[in-house]
Formats: structure tokens, C-alpha cells, sequence
């Protein structure tokens, strides 16, 4: 399960893709929407995807923890649209024969998220609103886009 | 004709969700080229280029119905 979707997303749902007879260790991540960030208060997020990209590249992701560690299964899904504060973002679920590989298959995989997949962030101010990421051009990639080499 | 999609602040900034290009064929430095003499506001330094939805590099040909896509730096998560 690979998905973008303008709904709350079911924890419980995402977890139980990966669950199976060998996995004897399933670790769950959940990216809520944060109040404080930087002493400002957001009031709440916008979420924009290129929906069939951004669910591609989160198959790939799938595809990249299935290599670095065998036996390694993922699910992700991934909301867009307006959150409220303390709502999911993104839910990844790993599971893998032993809990080490299982903990950094997840934190790969929300690694990977912010490094390539075509979603973006608007906070919501009292006073503003800004899309993270970000436009003033301090982040500028030398190959003309991120490293998406497989591993 | 090839169409360039536009997310985040770019289809704000923009007022559109995509461009139609004039071209049959063109690399994707020229396309960063070409929109950056259109829109004098737009810097492509920080934008990445996708062609029928993986990230292109900059000496990969774009063809007539392709689809192209501005990826500004992302923040999802």
C-alpha cells in the first residue's frame, strides 16, 4: 500500500498491510501536524502532491527497503489537503523478521520522503502563510535534482 | 505542444496549474533556459525537472506530449 490520499489516514489500516507470519517486529511511524514551530504558532497545513509521481516514488522507496533489507516489507500513505493541528501527515509501517532492520527501514523511508517525493507543505500563520521547501532559493541541486540513485 | 505542470508556490506564483510549450523537442536545459527568459521572476536553480514523472537531468530530451513537471523543493512528511 502506496498511497496519496485527501482523507484521515487509518494507522491501524496502513499497519496491517505489512503484518505476516515471519515479520517479528512491525515499527510504526506517524507525522502529525506540530502547533510551535520556530516559537510560531501555525494554525494549520495545506498539503499539495503530483499525486502520480508522488505515488510512484513511494513504490520506489518500497522497492529500495525490499533490497537494503530482506524480508523487509512497507506500506506507506500519505495525506494531502488542509490538517489541523495534531492530524496525520504520513503514516509508515515496516515489519521485518527482527526489529533492528524494521526501526531503520522506517527511518529511511521518512528520510527518503523529504528528499524526493513530489509533496508540499503550506503553513498557515496568524499573521502568514508560506510554502516550506522553500522559495527563496537557498536549497539549489547541483545535478538539477536530487540524489535518486536506488540505496 | 508540451505541457509543463506547476505545484506549491509555482502555481501560485503563476496563476495556473500548467504552460503550454511551443516545442516538438527540447532538452531540458533549454526548457529551464526558455522559462527563465519568459518569466524574469523565476530562478530554476532550486527547481527540479520531471519528464513523464521521474527526474530529468539536464541534457534529457523533452518530446511534443510529454509531461513535464517543476518540482520546487519538496516538504512532505
Amino acid at each position: 500500500m502506496f498511497e496519496i490520499i485527501a482523507s484521515p489516514i487509518s494507522a491501524q489500516e496502513v499497519t496491517e498491510q505489512v503484518m505476516h507470519r515471519n515479520a517479528g517486529a512491525v515499527v510504526n511511524f506517524i507525522g502529525t501536524v506540530r502547533e510551535i514551530t520556530k516559537g510560531r504558532k501555525t494554525l494549520y497545513l495545506e498539503y499539495e502532491a503530483y499525486v502520480p509521481m508522488a505515488k510512484a516514488k513511494l513504490e520506489q522507496i518500497g522497492r529500495e527497503i525490499a533490497e537494503k533489507w530482506p524480508g523487509a516489507k512497507s506500506a506507506i500513505v500519505h495525506r494531502v489537503g488542509r490538517l489541523e493541528i495534531g492530524e496525520a501527515a504520513v503514516v509508515i509501517a515496516t515489519s521485518s523478521p527482527h526489529r533492528a532492520d524494521a526501526y531503520e527501514a522506517n527511518r529511511y523511508a521518512i528520510e527518503r520522503i523529504k528528499e524526493m517525493v513530489p509533496i508540499w507543505k503550506k503553513e498557515h500563520w496568524e499573521d502568514g502563510e508560506l510554502w516550506i521547501g522553500n522559495q527563496q532559493g537557498t536549497i539549489s541541486y547541483e545535478n538539477g535534482k536530487p540524489e535518486v540513485n536506488e540505496g | 505542444m508540451i505541457t509543463v505542470l506547476l505545484f506549491a508556490h509555482l502555481r501560485e506564483q503563476f496563476g495556473t496549474r500548467d504552460l503550454q510549450i511551443e516545442e516538438n523537442s527540447i532538452t531540458v536545459a533549454d526548457l529551464r533556459k526558455q522559462l527563465e527568459e519568459k518569466y524574469e521572476f523565476l530562478d530554476t536553480k532550486s527547481i527540479m525537472i520531471a519528464v513523464n514523472e521521474e527526474f530529468a537531468d539536464d541534457e534529457d530530451v523533452i518530446q511534443a506530449g510529454d509531461t513535464v513537471a517543476l518540482i520546487p523543493p519538496v516538504s512532505g512528511g
